[in-house]
């Protein structure tokens, strides 16, 4: 049973709410539950036939130059270990700004993405850039802790700056019917962001079927999110090609019956310059080319970048070029 | 006549370049003879005709015409290796030319793709994709069974039936070769094959695989030529069964000229396909199956899903989004790897479906085609789709066979089976629903040789394939597609 | 002038797709059938047979959720690299089995032929065993056969590979995974099959090959709990004890038979499938 749906007051969460110019359209647990309902299913095998074909998409040198910026400039580059430090978080910043040091046209990525701890570094580093700070909160990665904790943790990495919050879904209440209480932490978490972007992560390889994935984009629209994004990286199953075609399907939908343009962001072993452009190909022939900019559309990845780079020099050179090109962090 | 062009609103942002597979891939010789009793060799007329290609106009390669000697010639052979050679030779052994045949069209199939996209206009994705691999498939599954026939289900020791002839349409040119080959040899025959006038050059390269294969003479032979040539095949004497797949309009002189004779006959002729598509549907997916079913090889395929009935509840919306799905595709070069929809096969066939689309619009359907621009050489169609059209109409009626599709509407799932069965034809139907016991309910009742459920136009070697009604008779594929080769 | 001295080779275990010394780090001297010598070979223990069984579990299911038609492809790139050894083979029949080198090349062609056979049926099993059942009713009823899981297989102890080959393809092509208990005294064509196996797309663990005291290897694999079927072709005198250790846990047994493997017969074909039937509802 809902409760935000029912009680919607300061008191109960602690922050402030929503955008009251922007409510959510949703009143009830059952109209929530009835909306989903009426979503039509996707069939597994027509959606991965449809991935892999587009998957066959030649994108070759003319159009690959103009790929591979549009990519740099969509990277949220991440750094999510137990390990990281404010040195490394520092060095990441640099190369977010200036990927590569030696081609001044190369684009500076998104953003970077990070641990709640290491937003006000990141943040200072980047300054006078165009690079976001974004932090994962919510008790990342698995989500599971309470509601007032999950709120400090995003009001801890907004007030240390960050532009984006990157918010897990509580996949449990999920998958055991407990729509409402998914809606009302992303509502909460939405008003608990003020001015920053909230990506609501949906695990999908937690999700399992595409239906999960449609029904659970759907809440995270209706409930706010500015993108919905597919996974944390830490789970075996991460971004795919039908899970992310399944997901621009339903921000194009969304899009359509509502007015208001939600993001994806993809995440979890998007490593090579190919893969990403697979993707750019779904994002262009299912959502259109509207969703072909860095406000729509998002890579979370850290290898990815360096790749991406070796192949725009090799454009640049004609031969293929070492990895020692280019910092490995 | 309405006309509506589709807004454009979409690409722009990621223009993709031209990404062509290179035509020099196909090593093409300038002049191909027949293929007789292991050899090419010339027609006794010395006569020859030139494949075009349909997307330029350029002619592509010459090829020899067969009349009535060559015919003679080749028949003369296949009896020969099929009672000298063929008829003696064990099940294991046939199995392993077939074996060796589909390695080397797996080995070839660069080389056969790009040859096929040439003569037939259909995009490299397409012949790459589909159309070769699934040739060296049904060697693959048909060698299989060359060892295994007691086990078909035909008794203990089925016979083969002796010389077939086998004519080919040109659509498919090289899986419709190897759709006719495969189950033929397995079983023990020895074969006369003619491919279609316009698509013959596939069917060569294949002559020139056999040869590779070390296959004896004589057991497969290869005719090129045009109607005539298949009629001479057809009426002569020294052939014991004819496999034809084509227009019913030729299936139906074909079954008059071997009527009372001993001839066996197959017939894989033509149809009008009613893709049904209930409110329940998988709707992405389904839009998706609808464009394959109508798009997927311009259209020139006997088991197109030329006819949509949509539920009424959905039908505005199903349209909306076909249409900017429509708009999508990218028509052009057949040898640009990103090209969905390719060159329509001949002029003749152009003018066909510029009639019947005319017709549709004279008798007040809507018409919506894609803005796409076309190649100003070669055989080109917009991708077309007909709303508001009724069952009376001709583009509802008769086969189009391009890229044309007409949809109409029902309410409950008896309407919907009613239309479906409204035709002559009966060849294959498609049924989009979420709930498989409606979609099992409906496909009882309708009368085509194949129902896809949540799919469309999916072809495998193991999966039988062929109509009921005038969409005629007999089945290639499976263990099913072995009969029309076994005398039994 | 010295005369080159050979290189020999160890004959290892092929278990998951590695070529393994026993875990016991015994070997045993196998001898041709003029009873001089002929090769060293790993001395596989109940541990290896513990880890093929557990590896060929951890295959199964995705060997039988690949395409029967990618299954028959990796059947025949086997009997490809089987044809490209043919020689190699011929010498091991003949050293085993003490026949001459013509009967020998018989017996391998056969063998590979027999590979190829089975290749063909992988997509034809469900046509030939399956069916769609005319139940009385709204009912849209249809039987698939399936594979039973892991088998065991005890290789026939006279044929070294034709008899190898039928007794481990047959359940490989229906889809399921095998462990095999090589022939005791004539181990080697069946390990060179398992050695052309690991480089002919087989994933790895679907084929587990293991050299070893019959009388040592067969009680572990009748008895493990986690094996689904048994093939005593090459039990001997301890095949009804171990049909017996069988029962414990329900496994399909099949039966030493008349060791006949080139029988154009789907018997040792149904002896490890199991028969899976639907019912689906046909209504408005």
């Amino acid at each position: 049973m809902s409760t935000y749906l029912r009680v919607v007051s300061d008191a109960d969460v602690g922050v402030r709410l929503a955008d009251p110019a922007r409510p959510p359209s949703i009143a009830s647990e059952t109209q929530l539950r009835s909306v989903l309902a009426s979503l039509a299913g996707v069939d597994a095998v027509g959606a991965e036939a449809r991935a892999a074909k587009l998957a066959t998409r030649s994108i070759k040198t003319a159009s690959k130059r103009p790929a591979l910026d549009t990519i740099i400039s969509m990277i949220d580059l991440t750094t999510l270990e137990g390990a990281d430090t404010p040195e490394r978080v520092a060095s990441m910043c640099d190369k977010a700004r200036r990927p590569d040091p030696h081609d001044p046209s190369t684009p500076s990525v998104a953003a970077v993405c990070v641990y709640p701890d290491l937003v006000a570094g990141a943040k200072s580093r980047l300054v006078g850039s165009s690079v976001a700070v974004a932090a994962v909160a919510t008790a990342f990665p698995s989500g599971r802790a309470s509601l007032a904790v999950k709120l400090l943790d995003v009001a801890d990495a907004v007030a240390a700056g960050a532009d984006e919050i990157d918010m897990v879904i509580d996949r449990g209440a999920f998958l055991s019917g407990r729509l409402g209480q998914v809606f009302d932490e992303i509502v909460s978490v939405k008003s608990a962001c003020g001015t920053a972007h909230l990506k609501v992560i949906l695990e999908t390889g937690e999700l399992v079927t595409y239906d999960n994935v449609r029904r659970a984009s759907w809440l995270a629209m209706l409930a706010g999110a500015d993108f919905i994004k597919t996974s944390t990286g830490k789970v075996s199953v991460a971004a795919t090609a039908p899970v992310a075609l399944v997901m621009l399907e339903a921000v194009r939908d969304f899009a359509e019956s509502t007015g208001r343009l939600v993001g994806v962001k993809v995440a979890g072993g998007i490593r090579s310059a190919k893969d990403a452009i697979r993707y750019l190909v779904i994002v262009n022939e299912t959502a259109g080319s509207a969703w072909m900019r860095p406000e729509l559309f998002r890579f979370g990845a850290s290898s990815l970048l360096n790749d991406v780079l070796m192949q725009r020099l090799r454009q640049t050179r004609g031969v293929y070029v070492r990895p020692e090109e280019f910092s490995a962090d | 006549m309405t006309e509506n062009h589709l807004a454009t609103s979409h690409l722009g942002a990621f223009d993709y370049d031209p990404a062509p597979e290179s035509a020099s891939i196909a090593r093409l010789r300038d002049a191909y003879g027949l293929f007789i009793d292991g050899d090419f060799t010339d027609a006794a007329s010395h006569a020859s005709f030139a494949s075009v290609n349909p997307a330029t106009g350029a002619d592509l390669a010459n090829v020899a015409q067969a009349n009535s000697p060559d015919v003679d010639r080749a028949v003369a052979a296949a009896r020969h290796a099929y009672d000298t050679v063929w008829s003696k030779t064990t099940g294991a052994q046939r199995a392993k030319y077939l074996f060796r045949i589909a390695r080397l069209i797996q080995e070839r199939s660069r080389e056969l793709a790009v040859v096929e996209t040439l003569d037939n206009g259909k995009p490299i994705r397409e012949s790459r994709d589909i159309d070769v691999p699934l040739a060296a498939a049904h060697f693959f599954y048909y060698a299989g069974w060359a060892d295994k026939l007691e086990h078909a289900g035909y008794g203990a020791n089925p016979r083969p039936v002796g010389v077939a002839g086998q004519i080919i349409p040109w659509n498919f040119p090289l899986l419709m070769a190897a759709w006719k080959l495969a189950p033929a040899l397995a079983a023990g025959n020895t074969c006369v094959l003619k491919p279609a006038e316009t698509t013959p050059l596939s069917a060569l390269i294949l002559a020139e695989i056999l040869q590779q294969a070390e296959l004896p003479a004589g057991v497969v032979n290869i005719l090129t030529g045009d109607g005539a040539t298949g009629a001479a095949l057809v009426e002569h004497p020294g052939v014991d069964k004819i496999a034809f797949t084509g227009s019913t309009e030729v299936g139906r002189l074909i079954q008059r000229r071997v009527a009372g004779s001993a001839k066996r006959l197959t017939l894989e002729l033509g149809g009008k396909g009613a893709n049904i598509v209930f409110d329940d549907a998988p709707i992405d997916e389904m839009i998706e199956g609808i464009i394959d079913g109508i798009f997927f090889n311009q259209g020139h395929v006997c088991c197109a899903g030329s006819r949509l009935l949509v539920q009424e509840t959905i039908a505005d919306e199903v349209l909306r989004r076909l249409v900017r799905r429509v708009e999508q595709l990218r028509v052009g070069d057949p040898l640009d790897k990103n090209t969905d929809v390719g060159a329509i096969n001949s002029a003749a066939q152009l003018a066909k479906i510029t009639e019947l689309v005319a017709a549709g619009e004279a008798e007040g359907a809507t018409r919506y085609s894609s803005s796409c621009e076309l190649p100003s050489a070669g055989y080109w169609f917009a991708p077309t789709v007909f709303a508001n059209v009724s069952s009376s109409h001709r583009i509802a009626r008769e086969e189009i066979f391009g890229p044309v599709l007409s949809v109409l509407t029902f309410r409950t799932p008896d309407e919907a089976v009613a239309k479906a069965n409204d035709t002559n034809y009966g060849l294959a139907c498609g049924v989009w629903s979420e709930k498989g016991s409606r979609t099992l309910w409906v496909a009882e009742r309708l009368r085509a040789g194949v129902i896809w459920a949540n799919t469309y136009n999916r072809f495998d070697p193991t999966s039988p394939f062929g109509g009921v009604r005038e969409s005629g008779f007999g089945r290639e594929g499976g263990r099913h597609g072995l009969e029309a080769y076994l005398d039994v | 002038m010295s005369e080159r001295l050979d290189v020999r080779k160890t004959y290892k275990l092929v278990i998951n797709g590695a070529f393994v010394r026993s875990e016991s780090g015994r070997s045993y001297e196998v001898r041709n059938a003029a009873g001089e010598f002929w090769a060293n070979v790993a001395q596989g223990s109940r541990k290896d047979v513990r880890d093929a069984v557990k590896a060929a579990r951890a295959a199964q299911a995705g060997w039988w959720t690949a395409t029967a038609y990618n299954r028959g492809q990796v059947l025949f790139r086997l009997a490809e690299m089987a044809e490209a050894r043919r020689e190699e083979l011929s010498q091991h029949v003949a050293a085993a089995e003490g026949v001459g080198g013509a009967d020998a090349h018989a017996s391998v062609a056969r063998g590979i032929d027999r590979i190829v056979w089975y290749a063909g049926w992988t997509d034809k099993v469900a046509q030939v065993l399956g069916g769609a059942n005319p139940v009385a009713g709204p009912f849209f009823n249809f039987s698939l056969p399936v594979p039973s899981g892991v088998v065991g297989v005890l290789a026939p102890q006279d044929s070294s590979f034709e008899g190898f080959v039928d007794t481990v393809l047959a359940p490989l092509a229906v889809g399921n995974a095998v462990v095999v208990a090589t022939s005791e005294t004539r181990p080697t064509p069946g390990l060179l099959l398992g050695e052309m196996s690991a480089t002919s797309d087989f994933p790895a663990g679907v084929l587990n090959v293991i050299s070893g005291l019959t009388r040592e290897l067969a009680p572990t694999l009748a008895s493990h709990e986690d094996v689904d079927g048994l093939d005593l072709e090459g039990a001997g005198d301890d095949h009804d004890e171990l049909a017996a250790a069988a029962a414990a846990s329900i496994k399909r047994v099949r039966r030493a038979g008349a060791g006949d493997y080139a029988a154009s017969s789907t018997s040792r074909l149904r002896s490890f499938v199991e028969t899976s039937t639907v019912w689906h509802t046909i209504g408005r």
